[in-house]
């Protein structure tokens, strides 16, 4: 059995007002050291698969056809 | 007679409103239930009505694009069929991959519910085909994720072959943006203009004493004469 842990977070280029919504209010919270917020989701996927190489390509499909917008959206698959 | 079929998946909630308008203007309607694998042979116009598809869960539009029916879409919508996505429906066809770009979070993260003023920007389309270039209509809007996103080549696309129909604008015609939508752009339609969509919902805009009939002009485009 394989876990694969899914990160989906908005590109780079993408504006992130959920992100900025919170650094706002870590910051009225006076925490003042933050450069930055992202806020992503987190997908985590118990695979019947023993195979690392087979779930990583199983899993990129899986991000690929539906778990991310690719337009809009980067992933990263960790597997534990 | 024009016959619109209306595609109802668990958590749309405009069907019957889509209906009540098209009907309106004298066109027969179905509804057909995302378990269907084919559209019906004589559908003139295929709408993918408002509403919560799934929950919204995931993304907006990303489980209902894989909904059975949407095979039967595709191939419809590629064979020059016309269709229409109204907010959620919108959703669902940028997910799908059937209009260009994606729909994120409201900029400012509120739900949206009111009458917004829209000017047309294009018309060399069935849609919009009764309005002029410039008109104002007052539609309602009603979202939460309806901040469109398109990259800068993708915008000089849509620009370049006329694919944007309508941007949000105050009531003089001057650009006022509810919800970051990139050039407050509220409306598309693909290069073959035979896939519309839009977050405005003019089903929702058929009687002055609701607030506006705005919607009246812009579904007729789809009306055989």
């Amino acid at each position: 059995m394989i876990k694969a842990i899914v990160n989906v977070s908005l590109k780079a280029g993408v504006l992130d007002s959920q992100g900025k919504a919170v650094h706002h209010a870590l910051e009225s919270l006076h925490f003042n050291g933050v450069k930055d917020v992202r806020v992503g989701k987190q997908i985590v996927l118990q695979l019947d698969c023993d195979d690392k190489k087979t779930a990583l390509a199983d899993v990129t499909k899986m991000c690929e056809d539906l778990l991310a917008n690719t337009v809009i959206e980067d992933y990263e698959i960790e597997l534990v | 007679m024009t016959k619109v079929t209306i595609l109802q998946f668990p958590g749309t909630n405009c069907e019957y409103d889509t209906q009540y308008a098209f009907e309106r203007l004298g066109a027969k309607t179905e509804i057909l239930w995302h378990k269907a694998d084919k559209v019906p042979q004589d559908t003139d116009l295929l709408v993918i009505a408002g509403g919560f598809s799934y929950g919204d869960y995931l993304r907006s539009g990303a489980i209902a694009r894989f909904s059975p029916v949407m095979k039967a879409v595709e191939a419809y919508a590629k064979a020059g069929g016309k269709v229409l996505g109204i907010c959620n429906g919108f959703q669902v066809l940028t997910e799908a991959g059937l209009l260009p770009g994606a729909l994120k979070r409201n900029e400012h993260l509120h739900f949206l519910s009111k009458h917004h003023h829209l000017k047309v920007i294009n018309n060399d389309n069935d849609f919009l085909k009764n309005l002029s270039v410039g008109d104002v209509v007052n539609i309602p809007i009603a979202h939460h994720d309806g901040n469109y996103f398109i990259d800068a080549d993708g915008l000089k696309e849509l620009e370049e072959n006329n694919q944007i129909l309508l941007r949000y604008t105050d009531a003089n015609g001057v650009e006022q943006n509810p919800n970051g939508s990139v050039e407050s752009i509220a409306g598309i339609c693909n290069k073959q203009k035979n896939i519309f969509g839009l977050m405005p919902h003019p089903e929702r805009a058929m009687e002055t004493i609701l607030g506006s009939d705005d919607g009246v002009a812009m579904l007729q485009g789809f009306l055989k004469a």
